[in-house]
């Protein structure tokens, strides 16, 4: 059993179909990518996880319990983090004040508010901040206005705000895509060691194939909203479905 | 050194602010008695009065509009509420002003309570829009149905008749006026020293000294894990939602805070001069401590208070010069080159105050997005930058960049 199966998903977009009986089952502690050409319906897919879309059909569980319907903020807390495609950071605030805030919207949730703290005072936040920040390489920039940074860094930024929840399932969509190439080998590294070293499972959606073929234990093709195949990246690499899928067979 | 749980920085900061509001008086009175300039002195109770209320009201707007980028375009109503509030308690308790303003506090927090729970179901322009009806009804309702609490037109006023059942000894055949355990607040000392009258007044010195912790309250916020979260929200609400936060919760926490900061206000107008009327409800005066709040520099501390100083010195100082005052001005001129000039100012001065304000105001927007803080921090930077010069004047150095 998966730690999130969907079964039958479908959702459509006015005539455009762009979910099609979408059945993925993902391993708790593994990584699982999923690939497809542009349109394919993965961004839809993960939109689906997180609230942000109700799918027309289907269901959708996460550690056995259903997602439908379920708030974003909920399903957060139930330990899904999502770094987006288009990078979703608090961009008026600095690089610092980012990382703090996931910390303690997990320590106080919606209801409990501290008025007359100082953040400043908040050791313990600032610790796990401040060694987040190291483990994304971006301490020297704490200070920097996050509206500032180059898109890697944002996404690096936002990679770090959900890391920093320590959460259950991770997901990940094109966290290199716009990075220089060493930031991209970086950010490999560091979702590497994450991998290794937490309890986390991960669903990650990415173009470059080095980086998807670093990383994944599972790969999933998709392509006009539906799943193609599902395989070990070993035996995805020589499969005719994903060449046609990619040189735009359809 | 940390002082009321506040960092060096801050500590000097809230020192400056003590000893700016202490030494008002003085501040506002630069121009000597006989002078032509002494129309613009500003030291006078009524107007001093007035910066530190509505600082007060902006301040709290500020909680609300600088930290999580909901505009209400309603406030007034909490203001007028706590106004009434506190006539009532005039009325019924005592001519005390504590019990006045703790009543105005709790009523106008409630009242915010219900209109921001039902306006902040929305967001952006949709959130302004039910601010805005919510405050217009309260303004009809105050001048229709609930004319037996507001006494409609006339306003609510003190009567010979009122009970005050705490101060039986108020009974007389003259209105009592408000004081503070005996203290009255129409009380004043005044000076006169290098020709100049200073005037100390009871009622200035009591709203200041609220205004203050005003000022600390909004302070701490600022500082807080709270007050990180609303500005977390003002950025992006999205990813606040996918961090797990329902930011419902936060809003309305600071649309409460704000509503009862405008209750104070009123309060405080009130418990200056007992009487309130429904006008201060309405949209006008909402709009004003919007107005108030980015002149002076939306999120920042200070911002709101100078943009409150700022609009009051307008509307009660620059809206003095009539005809008259502009031709002793320029009475040296020629008399075909005085006319001329009179008649191109005269538009912009006396009653055109409004014109003049709103033109600074656009100004302001498109210039000094930040308000008037922002106008201090590049004059600030000027400097700064000017004596880094000085210092590396081979022009080796890179000069650090202002902020
Ligand atoms: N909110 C929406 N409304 C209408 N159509 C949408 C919406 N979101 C996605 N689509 C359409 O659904 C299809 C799938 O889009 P999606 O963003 O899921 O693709 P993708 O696989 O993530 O592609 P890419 O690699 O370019 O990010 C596309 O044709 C897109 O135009
Ligand atoms: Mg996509």
């Amino acid at each position: 059993m998966g730690i999130l199966e969907v079964k039958g998903v479908s959702k459509r977009f006015g005539g455009l179909k762009a979910l099609d009986d979408v059945n993925i089952t993902v391993k708790e502690n593994t990584v699982h990518a999923i690939i497809g050409p542009n349109g394919a319906g993965k961004s839809t897919f993960l939109n689906c996880l997180v609230g942000k879309l109700i799918p027309d059909t289907g269901s959708v569980m996460f550690e056995g319990q259903s997602l439908l319907g379920v708030a974003p903020h909920k399903i957060n807390q139930m330990g899904i983090s999502r770094v987006f495609q288009t990078p979703e950071i608090f961009a008026d605030l600095t690089v610092f004040e980012n990382v703090l805030i996931p910390l303690f919207a997990k320590r106080d949730g919606s209801y409990r508010m501290h008025a007359f703290e100082t953040v400043e005072n908040e050791a313990d936040i600032i610790a796990l901040a401040e060694q987040m920040l190291i483990d994304v390489n971006m301490i020297d920039k704490r200070h920097a206005h996050s509206a500032s940074l180059s898109r890697g860094d944002k996404r690096r930024l936002e990679m770090a705000m959900c890391l920093s929840q320590s959460p259950k399932l991770l997901l990940l969509d094109e966290p290199t895509a716009g990075m220089a190439r060493a930031d991209t080998n970086n950010t490999i590294d560091l979702l590497k060691e994450i991998r290794d070293k937490r309890d986390i499972t991960m669903a990650i959606i990415e173009h470059d194939m080095h980086v998807v073929f670093s990383l994944a234990e599972r790969i999933t093709v998709m392509a006009q909203g539906t799943p193609l195949v599902e395989d070990t990246p070993d035996n995805i690499k020589g499969h005719p479905k994903v060449q046609e899928a990619y040189l735009g067979g359809h | 050194m940390t002082f009321l749980g506040l960092n060096e920085r801050d500590t000097r900061f809230l020192l400056i602010v003590v000893a700016l509001t202490m030494f008002t008086p003085f501040l506002l009175q630069p121009f000597a008695e006989n002078s032509g300039l002494a129309q613009f002195n500003a030291g006078y109770p009524d107007l001093m009065q007035r910066f530190a209320i509505y600082g007060i009201f902006a301040i709290g707007f500020n909680i609300l509009f600088g930290l999580t980028g909901y505009l209400s375009f309603g406030h007034a109503a909490f203001l007028g509420v706590g106004s009434y509030s506190a006539v009532w308690m005039f009325k019924l308790l005592s001519m005390n002003i504590i019990p006045a303003i703790i009543l105005a506090v709790i009523v106008s927090g409630l009242f915010a309570l219900l209109i921001g729970f039902i306006s902040l179901r929305r967001t952006g322009i949709y959130f302004s829009i039910l601010t805005l009806a919510f405050a217009q009804m309260s303004f009809n309702l105050a001048y229709s149905v609930l004319t037996p609490i507001t006494n409609g037109e006339t306003g609510l006023q003190l009567t010979l008749s009122d009970p005050r059942i705490l101060d039986p000894e108020s009974i007389t055949n003259s209105l009592p006026s408000t004081s503070l355990f005996g203290l009255e607040m129409n009380d004043s000392a005044q000076w006169e020293v290098f020709g100049r009258v200073f005037t100390f007044s009871v009622g200035y010195y009591v709203c200041a000294v609220i205004a203050i912790i005003a000022f600390y309250i909004s302070l701490r916020i600022f500082r807080s894990p709270f007050g990180l979260m609303l500005r977390a929200i003002k950025t992006n609400k999205t990813r606040m939602a996918y961090t797990g936060l329902n930011t419902r919760p936060y809003a309305l926490a600071a649309f409460v805070i704000s509503g009862m900061y405008a209750g104070l206000a009123g309060g405080l107008l009130a418990s200056m001069d007992p009487l309130a009327g429904a006008e201060r409800m309405q949209w006008t005066a909402s709009g004003e401590v919007v107005l108030m709040t980015i002149l002076g520099g939306a999120g920042t501390l200070m911002g709101p208070v100078l943009g409150a100083g700022f609009i009051k010195y307008f509307e009660n100082i620059f809206s003095k010069i009539n005809d008259n005052v502009l031709h002793g001005w320029f009475a040296f001129m020629p008399d075909g080159l005085e006319d001329a000039l009179i008649t191109l100012i005269h538009p912009f001065v006396g009653k055109g105050w409004h014109l003049t304000l709103g033109m600074l105001f656009m100004l302001v927007v498109i210039f000094l997005p930040g308000g008037l803080v922002e106008l201090g921090q590049r004059i600030a930077g000027l400097f700064r930058r000017r004596k880094a010069e000085d210092r590396s004047d081979d022009g080796s150095k890179a000069t650090t960049p202002a902020e």
